[in-house]
């Protein structure tokens, strides 16, 4: 591997870092030896490229391509004016902002009242069964939940026991808010898993010190605790958000592809669903909901900086 | 942009641990309540589902009890075959993530610190391009000799790992003096390889791990991309293999998340046992 040539590693150039501008004789020496010190680097970068970077900008290109492979922004036109894919963006964003939003409180309550609990064993084994659940989807959750609060559930059978069938009272497991119900399995213990490490960083000194000076809990959480907590939460929940827009295990096998997601209707074009004429929507789709994150992430980003202006 | 890498804090999963917290005084009864009731809840939303499958999964077509959901389970065809191209899968995405990430992270670490913003803002971007996007367009970009290998799966789901990945490594290698370590290995005679073997990589212990488990449950759980490659994995065959006997679906649902469950508490009661014994060690 990279590393077993020592002749790149060995001599550590003068400042450490590729493209560095100090103590720099000529531009072409400067270019080599930036080079020569990121040589190592290149297989990760190469792989990146490979295996993200070309793929994208097929998707981005074949987007703005007709069937016969002349450039055209029909493709675009189609899926933003109006129809079924403008309502699956529409329902895909609203499904992230809900399943990201609840689950995210949530999961901040469930990890506060956990770190701040007595019992070490309860820590233990709700650490380990985040990590299990944050990775359980799909299907085996989607024939959970049908097993619970389907139509013929355990939990549907108690419910209609007390004459409280949800099912006839507008609950339906293969509709919105039913996905959303499901999607919360894994959303909450991944939320418990990224903020609890953010936990850690509100020490008790603080509530004491603010004790201390005669805050109340409530002025201590709303000028201690919310404010350092903020941009690890917001960060946090941004990660459901994009776990929420692209999950498309769980509702396919749960609504059998009749929900409209997007993901939904990019796997419905993979399995060949296509009208003609309609090659290459489901690239528009992808390059959809590329922007959609691409945006998110800016106002994400912008959000964060506003969050975190006066921990500086 | 490069502040989104604060959103994996928890990269360490063998390690995360609550903040242990002084028991608190009498005088917070009243927030105990509410924590009480919190878990409660919490308790019920994820319990509660685990009861039904089980309970589902131990009936027969008439809904009377019966163990012959899971007896069937052995014998149904193209279980075998999916289960083993599953673990093919792990552990080639696992030796190419760990042959890729582990040189590069340690190298950037000790070489080009600046280079680290980079790295997360890269590491990001599997997050913001949906799989069922990237599939789309792997698909289309890839030969037709890597097409039809089931191990462009491998290869995809390390870009798909990359996040936790790299957050984990790059955690571990920041608790460590990796400077200290690698000038002291490398004075006292050893080559790179050593260094990294038998220096770095032990010290990486518990990071490696964890970025084992997050790697593997991801390979073992993915339907999306394999059903999409039309690939028959073990999560796609569970959907496949017989829509007609719900019972049997769902027991099998139910064996893998106890398995993984299993895989996962092993794995870190490994590493806990480990440290275990080198306090002892040191201790005597």
């Amino acid at each position: 591997m990279k590393t077993s040539d020592p002749s790149t590693t060995d001599i550590p150039p003068p400042s450490g870092v590729g493209g560095e501008v100090g103590g720099v004789r000529t531009t072409t020496g400067a270019l080599a030896r930036a080079l020569r010190t990121s040589a190592p680097v290149l297989p990760f970068l190469v792989y990146v490229l490979l295996g993200l970077g070309i793929p994208t900008l097929v998707i981005i290109n074949l987007a703005f391509r007709s069937d016969s492979g002349h450039l055209t922004t029909s493709n675009i036109h189609a899926i933003t004016s109006g129809g079924q894919y403008l309502t699956g963006f529409e329902t895909s964003l609203k499904m992230a902002l809900v399943t990201s939003v609840v689950p995210g409180i949530l999961g901040t309550l469930i990890a506060y009242a956990v770190s701040t609990s007595r019992f070490v064993t309860m820590k233990r084994l709700v650490a380990t069964a985040s990590g299990v659940f944050a990775n359980f989807g799909g299907v085996n959750l989607a024939f959970m939940f049908v097993a619970t609060i389907g139509a013929v559930g355990v939990v549907t059978s108690w419910l209609t026991r007390i004459g409280l069938n949800p099912w006839n009272h507008g609950f339906d497991l293969y509709k919105f808010w039913g996905v959303a119900l499901v999607y919360m399995y894994f959303q909450v213990p991944l939320m418990v898993l990224v903020v609890t490490p953010a936990l850690n960083g509100l020490r008790p000194a603080w509530r004491e010190a603010a004790e201390n000076l005669g805050a109340s809990k409530w002025r201590y959480w709303r000028h201690v605790g919310i404010p350092v907590l903020m941009p690890s939460v917001l960060g946090s929940m941004f990660l459901l958000f994009g776990s929420g827009f692209s999950a498309y295990a769980t509702a396919e096998a749960l609504t059998g592809g009749t929900i409209a997601l997007t993901p939904i209707q990019i796997g419905a074009y993979l399995q060949g669903n296509v009208i003609s004429g309609e090659e290459n929507i489901g690239y528009a789709l992808g390059f959809g909901m590329i922007a959609l994150m691409l945006a998110s992430v800016i106002g994400y980003a912008l959000l964060q900086r506003r969050s975190s202006k006066w921990l500086r | 942009m490069a502040s989104i890498g604060s959103v994996f804090e928890a990269e360490s999963l063998v390690d995360l641990e609550f903040p242990m917290v002084p028991p608190a005084d009498n005088r917070r009864h009243r927030i105990r309540w509410g924590r009480g009731l919190i878990l409660w809840l919490a308790a019920a939303y994820f319990l509660i589902p685990i009861y039904a499958a089980l309970h589902f999964s131990l009936q027969d077509n008439n809904g009377n009890f019966s163990l012959s959901p899971i007896t069937a389970i052995p014998s149904q065809p193209g279980l075998g075959a999916a289960f083993f191209l599953s673990m093919r899968l792990a552990i080639v995405t696992m030796v190419v993530t760990m042959l890729l990430m582990v040189p590069t992270v340690i190298y950037v670490h000790l070489k080009m610190p600046r280079f680290r913003r980079v790295m997360e803002v890269i590491t990001i971007l599997p997050i913001v391009i949906p799989p069922i996007v990237l599939i789309l367009g792997v698909l289309h970009a890839s030969p037709l000799w890597l097409k039809s290998s089931p191990y462009l799966l491998s290869l995809v789901y390390v870009i798909l790992a990359m996040p936790f990945v790299y957050r984990s490594l790059d955690a571990g290698l920041g608790a460590l003096d990796v400077k200290t370590l690698v000038e002291a290995s490398r004075s006292l005679g050893a080559g790179w390889l050593a260094t990294m073997w038998r220096v770095l990589v032990p010290n990486l212990r518990s990071a490696l791990l964890s970025a084992t488990v997050l790697t593997i449950a991801l390979v073992l759980g993915e339907f999306t991309m394999a059903s999409l490659d039309l690939w028959e994995t073990l999560p796609v065959w569970i959907v496949d293999f017989d829509q007609t006997n719900a019972h049997i679906s769902t027991a099998v649902a139910m064996l893998s998340l106890i398995a993984t469950f299993l895989l996962l508490t092993l794995i870190v009661s490994l590493d806990r046992s480990h440290s275990r014994q080198r306090r002892r060690n040191q201790s005597s």
